[in-house]
């Protein structure tokens, strides 16, 4: 039977703060970010902040946190809480799930800082040629039953 | 500001030039966070609970895996709801079992069978790409309007 459920931090969001910057460190963001917090949870990572609060209250914070490196901070929501017993590791035992998108991206992020560095003098006439899927076509059944058929003896 | 669909829902780089750039990242946590902030039964971790899979009975066949069709209860929602949506097709990390690969596809068949604008790209892989990766985000959210 399950028991009954009644959620911690209700009306709240949390929102993600990365750094990735050669300038300014999650600590330094962590203290800015308590001077001009008004009653928001700040939680300070190894890879910058995890702000929790009401979205009125938070929303001013990351926006003035963002101006202090606006190429090399990156915002997003997150579903749960800081500490929250059901992912954070200290309960679970070992490396928390999930990590997976933020390891990789923040390989790439490098890359999409110099994108937004470069932005703002970029021709505006110039059309953006991204890195794009491929639109080669794929092998189809007929082709490749031919090519079966053709290495039967 | 138009509600924007981001495709892998919890890519940190979508999420961040979406709302950057003045329209609003639908991503995965925002229904995580429905989820886990509403009273109820406890269903740990994620508060999926046996109904998310009888909703998800909307955009998947019920001899589809229940994976699927819980995990379409987060995300279906999101893309009827969503005006334009930003896909990155090369997100290794995304591959997982056959319920999140099979997942991915219908996701992407839903987005495409809505009509809606939708941006189609590949993870920058050195900084000239980035800065094509930045501007071409930029250019289709500014052509969504009301935004920046």
């Amino acid at each position: 039977m399950n028991k009954p459920y009644s959620p911690g931090y209700a009306g709240t969001v949390t929102k993600y703060v990365f750094v990735e910057s050669p300038d300014l460190t999650p600590a330094d963001l962590a203290i800015r970010a308590y001077e001009i917090s008004k009653g928001v949870m700040i939680k300070e990572t190894c890879f910058g902040l995890q702000i929790t609060g009401k979205e009125t209250d938070v929303d001013p914070v990351i926006e003035s946190l963002r101006k202090l490196d606006p190429v090399h901070i990156f915002i997003k929501d997150r579903g749960f809480p800081p500490g929250d017993p059901r992912r954070c590791r200290a309960n679970l035992g070992g490396a928390r799930p999930g990590y997976y998108s933020h390891e990789f991206e923040m390989s790439v992020i490098r890359n999409i800082s110099s994108g937004l560095e470069h932005l703002p003098e970029r021709d505006v006439s110039r059309v953006p040629s991204p890195p794009a899927p491929s639109s080669g076509t794929k092998l189809d059944a007929g082709t490749l039953k031919k090519i079966i058929e053709s290495q039967e003896p | 500001m138009a509600k924007v669909f981001i495709y892998p829902s919890t890519s940190l780089i979508l999420s961040d030039l979406v709302a950057r750039f003045g329209h609003r990242p639908l991503s995965a946590a925002l229904q995580i966070r429905e989820r886990i902030q509403t009273p109820g039964l406890e269903s740990p971790p994620l508060q999926i609970t046996p109904e998310e899979p009888k909703k998800g009975l909307k955009y998947a066949a019920v001899e589809v895996p229940s994976g699927v069709r819980g995990r379409m209860s987060l995300y279906g929602p999101m893309i009827e709801d969503a005006e334009a949506a930003v896909i990155v097709n090369d997100a290794d990390f995304a591959f997982g079992c056959m319920g999140c690969a099979r997942t991915n596809e219908l996701i992407k068949f839903l987005i495409r069978k809505r009509k809606i604008p939708v941006l189609e790209l590949n993870y920058p892989k050195n900084e000239d790409e980035g800065q094509e990766f930045v501007a071409a985000i930029h250019e289709f959210l500014k052509s969504l309007g009301s935004g920046e």
